[in-house]
Order: structure tokens, then sequence, then C-alpha cells
């Protein structure tokens, strides 16, 4: 059953990933990107998470803190310093 | 092993199961919702499902898996770090995204910071008016840092 369940949850965040990574790409402000990138940051643990959960095991539970301190500083940092420079207000 | 642990442990593997696929459902959830909502409030909105209830049912999950009662707390205080900063991180998205205009007004139900901003761009026109009024002493105060920050002028900087 774990089998079956690590495939199907691996198919599901690769869709996910290759949505973020869409938004991330088409942006259309920096706003959206970050927001995308937290995003993707969220799916890569959600694969750590399964990847402990399948195999029993806690080694990558530091790794997903870090992770979320590195989402947590980056979206702090590029949102402190945007800033808009879009010609028209309405494009996104 | 007698049938009863078998059984209990066939529903251990079940109910982590079902919250794996449903936490890794979280994820799509929020790339569809980044995909196909119009504007960055509400692409935030669909952004806060994985991080919050999505990471919480994997490490429910995880734990179920690991079957053992010291892993609990630790895993309590890795969705708590998680609960304490994506609001933070939110909080600041949103504040930069209305600053800088990323918003359809239409769609809000409700503007609760468009009085303040009001107010605000009120007083600045005041002092814009009275140009001879500006007191070099004053320009660390912290009304004029506040309007520096993140004044209603900040958006067309």
């Amino acid at each position: 059953m774990m089998q079956l369940v690590l495939t199907v949850t691996a198919v599901v965040l690769s869709l996910a990933a290759a949505g973020a990574i869409i938004r991330i790409a088409i942006g259309p402000s920096l706003l959206d990107r970050v927001l995308a990138a937290d995003v993707l940051l969220a799916i890569f643990g959600a694969a750590l998470c399964i990847d402990m959960a399948v195999n029993r095991h806690l080694n990558n539970l530091m790794l997903l803190v870090a992770l979320s301190i590195i989402g947590f500083v980056g979206s702090v940092t590029v949102a402190r310093f945007v800033a808009d420079r879009r010609e028209s207000v309405r494009e996104s | 092993m007698n049938p009863e642990t078998l059984l209990g442990d066939t529903v251990i593997d079940a109910v982590s199961a079902v919250f794996m696929v449903v936490g890794a459902l979280m994820s799509l959830g929020a790339a569809i919702g980044l995909l196909r909502f119009p504007d960055l409030m509400s692409r935030m909105h669909a952004a806060t499902k994985p991080q919050v209830l999505g990471l919480f049912l994997l490490l429910f999950a995880l734990g179920l898996q690991l079957r053992t009662w010291w892993a609990w707390p630790v895993l309590v205080v890795a969705w708590l770090f998680q609960l304490l900063t994506v609001p933070v991180s939110a909080h600041m998205v949103g504040r930069a995204g209305y600053r800088t205009k990323h918003l359809h007004p239409e769609l809000l139900s409700s503007d609760e910071l468009e009085a303040v901003v009001q107010q605000a761009a009120g007083k600045r026109g005041f002092d814009d008016e009275n140009p001879a009024g500006f007191n070099p002493d004053d320009a660390g105060s912290p009304d004029r840092r506040g309007r520096l920050d993140g004044g209603p002028g900040a958006g067309s900087a």
C-alpha cells in the first residue's frame, strides 16, 4: 500500500511543482513569483515529509525546518524591498 | 503477531496513507489556485493550503508511520514553527501587494486599509501645500519616516 501511496503522491506533487514553476515563469509581478516560490518550497517540504513517512526515518526533519526558515526570510526580504515598475496598474 | 495488532497496524497504515494523499492534494490545490486566480490576494489565499494544513496532514502521517511517542513533540514543534512564520511572511507580501496596487479593488468584499490610506493621503496633501513649513529637523520623526517607508506615495516609486 505504501508503494501505491508513494506513486500517487509523487505524481500529484510533480503536477503541483509544475504549476508553481509555470506561475514563477509567467509572473506577471515579482510578488506573484515570490508567492509561487514559497509554494514550491512547501511542495519540497511535502516531498521530504512523504519520504520520511514511507521509509520511516526522521533524517529530513531539520531540512524541513530549514526550508521553512528560508521561505520566511526570502519572502519577507523581497516583500520589504519590492517596488512597482509597471506601466499600467491593470496588468495582473 | 496476534490478529488485533495486525488489524491496528492496517488501520494506522490506512489513515496515514489517506493523510499523505490529502496532504499532497493540498499542494496540487495550491498550484491550481496559483494558476487560475486573478490577482495576488486570491493567489495568497490558495498558497496557504500546503503551508499549514498540508504540512499538518503530512507530519501527522509521519508520526503515525513512525509508531513512537517521542517523535510527536518534534513534529509538533516543526509544525508550530511553520504556523508562526507563515502569517508574518503572508502579511508582508500582502502589505507590499496592497501598496504596489497588485489587487483588483472590485474583487474585495471589504477594504479596511482604505480609510487609513485616505487619512494619510489627506495629511500629506496638507503638508505639500505648505512646503515652507518643512522642517529639516523633523525629517527623522516617526510621522515622516512612516510616510517614506510605505505611505500611499510608495506605490509610485
